[in-house]
């Protein structure tokens, strides 16, 4: 289990510097299902360029990006393969 | 066994620049403006720096005007230009991956007219993943006062399409500014032949002193001095010049002509046998910029490390006596990532520039082939991001 807290099956990244809130969605990924989706929230201003580009290289697909209402913003990534 | 790769910050001065230093700071450092004999002797010099430096770019000696950086060469550049063309509109067309000091100028000057992505800045032209623009994407809308197009990028090598897009915005009428930092004193160039109405470099980028910097405003480009004006430089840069800095900066200049092209070949070797190793010895690293050797600079390889953070690859290569640069925020002075990765959609953290110069040998290679795996690997092992 990773150190970011887990809420309603969210990993919450806020507070956590790049590249770490990478690490926690990688993390959560590899533990769900092929065809899951897992949400990450962060506002290191590095995931708005990270979490797509680890999707990419990874081949994984980013559904949607939405900002939070305490800043940072939401990323819902579905695992692929 | 330790390895200086980060020349595009700073190389070694050329010993031709170091030569021709210490004799301007003896002959060179009267007032060139005074009509007594010493003054004379320092704007003989001056004189013979500019006509070289003029000759290297395929300029006009009147065209080329001393700086103290090139940094400042690109700001009076830019606000120079916006500056003259206030009443064909405040817009300015930059490249999204343009030098931060491009895009602070462009910013100030574009004075609330831009779409683009920084309100009211000045308009971003997107990249595409190798970071280049389409020269389509720079047809300048109307009310654009100035184009901005670096020559090649500075964090990941890729060169600009320039004379392409200096076609579509002349054909608006609209100047063209090149910031040619990374190729002035690398590779042959024209200011003709790139299309370029402005151009703008650093002489520390190859070999020549730092706090020289070259401003070339092609002769019918309009431009006004956005700050008071003397009669220096023909009243682009005012005070009293560093003479023994440019007359230094020229020599190097001068001297590079002759040995850039094999340099180039040599430089080529590096980066591909660096692009071909590091994929092979680390997993998970992400190569940028452009794959095909026509369309990067030979002495520039940048890749980005997952799950790593930048700063932990330059003091781990540090520690090994190696020096790199990393375009991750962790390393760079500010919070935001580097903007050239995240417009090119590259991963912004765990992020390595390795740039090649005058003295790069291939043992600079084997010394950084021989950490850099290892170091990944620490870092990845006390993230505890192995095998993710």
């Amino acid at each position: 289990m990773n150190e970011s807290g887990e809420r309603d099956g969210v990993v919450d990244s806020r507070g956590r510097r790049c590249p770490l809130p990478v690490i926690d969605l990688a993390r959560r990924c590899a533990e769900v299902e092929i065809g899951a989706t897992v949400e990450l929230w962060a506002n290191d201003p590095a995931a708005d360029a990270d979490v797509p580009a680890w999707c990419r290289m990874r081949g994984q697909e980013l559904v949607a990006v939405a900002p939070l209402p305490g800043g940072g913003s939401s990323y819902l990534v579905r695992r692929a393969r | 066994m330790g390895a200086y790769l980060d020349h595009a910050s700073a190389t070694e001065p050329h010993p031709a620049a170091r030569a021709a230093l210490l004799t301007a700071i003896d002959d060179g450092w009267a007032d060139p403006v005074r009509l007594y004999r010493e003054g004379r002797r320092a704007r003989m010099l001056l004189d013979a720096a500019r006509q070289a430096v003029a000759a290297a770019l395929g300029a006009r000696p009147d065209e080329v005007s001393f700086t103290a950086g090139g940094e400042q060469a690109a700001t009076l550049a830019v606000l120079g230009a916006a500056a003259a063309r206030r009443r064909s509109g405040a817009g300015v067309l930059v490249s999204a991956v343009e030098h931060s000091a491009v895009l602070r100028a462009a910013d100030a000057a574009a004075d609330g007219a831009g779409t683009g992505t920084e309100a009211g800045g000045a308009t971003r032209v997107p990249v595409d993943r190798l970071g280049r623009v389409a020269p389509a994407a720079f047809t300048p809308p109307p009310g654009t006062a100035l184009a901005c197009l670096q020559h090649a990028n500075h964090e990941v090598g890729t060169v600009q399409p320039v004379a392409e897009v200096a076609e579509i915005v002349h054909a608006a009428g609209v100047p063209l500014h090149v910031d040619a930092t990374t190729t002035v004193g690398r590779r042959p160039l024209d200011v003709a032949a790139l299309g370029a109405d402005l151009l703008s470099a650093g002489a520390n980028g190859y070999g020549g002193p730092a706090g020289v910097g070259i401003l070339v405003v092609r002769t019918g480009t309009r431009w006004r001095n956005p700050l008071p004006p003397d009669d220096r430089e023909f009243g682009r840069v005012a005070g009293f010049p560093n003479v023994p800095g440019i007359v230094a900066a020229a020599a190097a200049l001068e001297a590079r002509a002759g040995e850039m092209a094999v340099e180039a070949e040599r430089h080529a070797a590096f980066s591909a046998r660096l692009r071909e190793q590091l994929p092979a010895l680390i997993d998970d690293v992400d190569l940028l910029g452009d794959p095909d050797p026509a369309g990067r600079l030979p002495g520039l390889v940048a890749f980005s490390c997952l799950y790593v953070d930048g700063e932990t690859l330059v003091t781990g290569l540090d520690a090994a006596g190696i020096a790199v640069s990393s375009g991750s925020s962790c390393v760079a002075d500010s919070v935001t990532p580097s903007h050239v990765l995240a417009a090119m959609g590259a991963l912004t953290h765990g992020n390595v520039r390795i740039t090649f110069g005058r003295s790069s040998r291939a043992s600079d290679i084997d010394a950084l082939l021989a950490v850099l795996p290892d170091v990944v690997r620490g870092a990845r092992e006390r993230a505890g991001a192995v095998k993710l």
